[in-house]
């Protein structure tokens, strides 16, 4: 596994940067380079055109996203159609903001605290059933949470938690996958001396995890974060589950309504393009901003 | 949960000698790992276990109708009659035919072109490696249903530029017809999944010992002989690990036909397995039916993960 500190980037070599490979001649050197190149720019071609469309067609209205050229400029309504989208249906838009950002950023950080003091203490401590315990963790790696989704419907509506924020929360915070990452990274990051100091020095053991272990943590709790920050953004399946008050609903679920309402009234249309453009901005910030800890993360589960 | 500890302590005697008693020591450690570990432990019974228990128990009751409209059913043990009728239905099965014929398609290409990817930029031919990885990935940080939506709207006659650009050349296209509907789910999760996959072969790639590569160079083995008969043998370890989670995956296909099913009568509101648990749950009120599908469902995860981690665990110490 590569965990590195945060001033190094993951998984550059350390060596020289070229390496050779293929025959190290002119023109057949620069023939692969050339087709290499274009194989690349193709992949990022298509995976970044439709963003862009996105972003095009943000800026068109109802008419002009039906009629016109998508790169005509004539009509642009980027402004129009951002206060149509928080006015529309009373302002619904900008809750369900609130409410993505509620169950996604909230949950991700109550989650992962959850998830990496399991793992940590699975990686530090010897008690009893602790590998029979650990399976059931992987199990639950196994198991994908749409599968839970209807079981889940069934005891909230056993105990009268249906349409509720909480039916939609609290199931978010369970990330196995979380406990099963936090194991490996507290076996790199925390060496066993620093406990061993720390007892010395006759720390308690819960004071030692919140001074020295959780600071040493740090990066891997900022990989599990965005693995869980990611999946709840994502959370489509469980909130369509449970949920049928509107004002509840996280992003992923209102712009699902707005699209089927769009089949029967079009001005809904450009609200779902730029709604869906702005609900991505959120992610995709984190993820610029974070590159080295998913990466650490992705190379972390495929590595073990 | 039972966080009963064992009398096993953590900490070797050497530091018991310098620090406080190591009875007390050992406690201390039992308390801690109990109040770290009871939070999770109460999300794993409550979110997990109680759910996939009262699932499988539902499963096996269904509701008696006898007094329709009368003070309502009262609910009697069927054993495995709704497994039955839920196997039995040729609505379920095609649905797990659609993921087989979905699973197809799918797999093949994301491995393929994400290896290809993976291969290409650990080759060092590729320039701006760091800028073409970010935006190869990025569709990877769309959400699912965003993605969806963006596709579909490129799929949807007069909002389409691509059907635009097709019909200037005088060809009809449409994505959303019989034959061309899954083609374009798989698009959907091809675009969302090929960076992220890409991502774990490289880093596998890169994790490689340069002395086997060099070793083979000198041996005078090409750039496509290296890749394809000394790196990707070295990797297959992560080959399977994405195959089995594009697997697993597709089991669970349920927002982009979901998205779908607004826009085109190709997709039925039982198209996928977990289509068919939602339809059975809230347009039919079926809860047993719906259980026990959703336990079937569960099954099938569990084996087809199960063997492919054994099947893989295998080969990797053979190696």
């Amino acid at each position: 596994m590569t965990t590195t500190t945060p001033t190094t980037p993951v998984n550059t070599p350390q060596g020289p940067p070229a390496r050779p490979l293929g025959k190290p001649f002119g023109r057949s050197k620069l023939t692969s380079r050339g087709i290499a190149n274009a194989v690349v720019l193709i992949a990022a071609l298509y995976t970044m055109l439709p963003a862009l469309w996105l972003v095009l067609a943000s800026t068109k209205n109802a008419d002009a996203l039906f009629g016109s050229d998508i790169l005509s400029f004539g009509d642009f309504s980027f402004g129009r159609n951002l206060s149509d989208l928080f006015s529309m249906d009373g302002g619904l838009y900008g809750e369900w903001y609130v409410n993505s950002l509620l169950y996604a950023v909230v949950g991700a950080l109550v989650g992962s605290l959850i998830s990496v003091a399991a793992g940590y203490a699975f990686d530090k401590y010897e008690f009893r059933h602790k590998e029979k315990l650990f399976g059931l963790v992987l199990t639950g790696v196994m198991v994908p949470p749409t599968v839970l989704a209807l079981p889940l419907y069934l005891v909230a509506s056993n105990i009268g938690m249906v349409n509720t924020f909480w039916s939609v929360f609290i199931p978010v915070l369970f990330n196995p996958f979380g406990v099963y990452l936090a194991r490996l990274l507290s076996s790199g990051y925390v060496p066993n001396e620093v406990l061993e100091a720390s007892r010395v020095d006759g720390a308690g053991e819960l004071q030692t995890y919140v001074r020295v272990s959780l600071r040493m943590l740090g990066p891997g709790f900022v990989t599990v974060f965005l693995f869980q920050l990611t999946a709840i953004w994502n959370n489509f399946f469980l909130p369509m589950v449970m949920l049928s008050d509107q004002h509840l609903y996280p992003l992923s679920l209102g712009l699902y309504t707005w699209n089927s309402a769009a089949t029967v009234s079009p001005e809904y249309y450009p609200l779902v393009v730029i709604g869906s453009l702005l609900a991505v901005v959120p992610l995709i910030v984190a993820f610029v901003m974070l590159q080295r800890y998913w990466k650490s993360g992705l190379t972390a589960g495929s590595v073990k | 949960m039972s966080t009963v500890m064992s009398s096993k302590g953590a900490a070797p005697p050497s530091a018991a000698a310098a620090g406080p008693p190591r009875r007390t020591q050992r406690r201390q450690q039992r308390v801690a790992a109990a109040v770290l570990l009871t939070p999770f432990t109460a999300l794993l019974v409550g979110v997990f276990l109680v759910p996939v228990g009262y699932a499988i128990y539902l499963s096996l009751f269904s509701e008696d109708h006898e007094g329709l409209g009368f003070g309502g059913g009262r609910t009697v043990f069927t054993g495995l009659r709704s497994y039955l009728s839920v196997l039995e239905d040729p609505s379920f099965l095609s649905g797990f035919g659609t993921i087989a014929l979905y699973c197809v398609i799918f797999v093949p290409l994301v491995v393929i072109s994400a290896l290809a990817l993976g291969l290409l930029l650990d080759s060092g031919l590729v320039r701006l490696r760091r800028t073409a990885q970010m935006l190869v990935y990025l569709p990877h940080a769309v959400p699912g249903i965003i993605a969806a939506v963006i596709w579909l709207y490129l799929y949807t006659p007069g909002l389409s530029p691509v059907i635009k650009l097709f019909a200037q050349a005088d060809i009809t296209i449409d994505f959303l017809g019989l034959h061309t509907v899954l083609p374009s789910i798989v698009n959907i999760a091809l675009w969302s999944g090929l960076g992220y996959n890409m991502i774990i072969f490289y880093a596998a790639l890169q994790a490689l010992p340069r002395e086997v590569i060099e070793a083979a160079t000198i041996d005078g083995a090409g750039g496509i002989r290296t890749a394809l008969q000394v790196k990707v043998p070295i990797i297959r370890g992560s080959v399977v690990m994405v195959c089995m989670f594009s697997l697993i995956g597709a089991l669970q296909l349920f927002t982009e036909p979901m998205l779908m099913n607004q826009a085109t009568p190709m997709v039925n509101s039982r198209f996928t397995p977990n289509m068919y648990i939602y339809d059975a749950a809230f347009r039919r009120n079926n809860y047993g039916l719906a259980s026990a599908a959703s336990i079937i469902l569960l099954i099938v995860t569990c084996v087809l993960s199960y063997i492919v981690t054994r099947w893989s665990g295998r080969r990797e110490r053979r190696a």
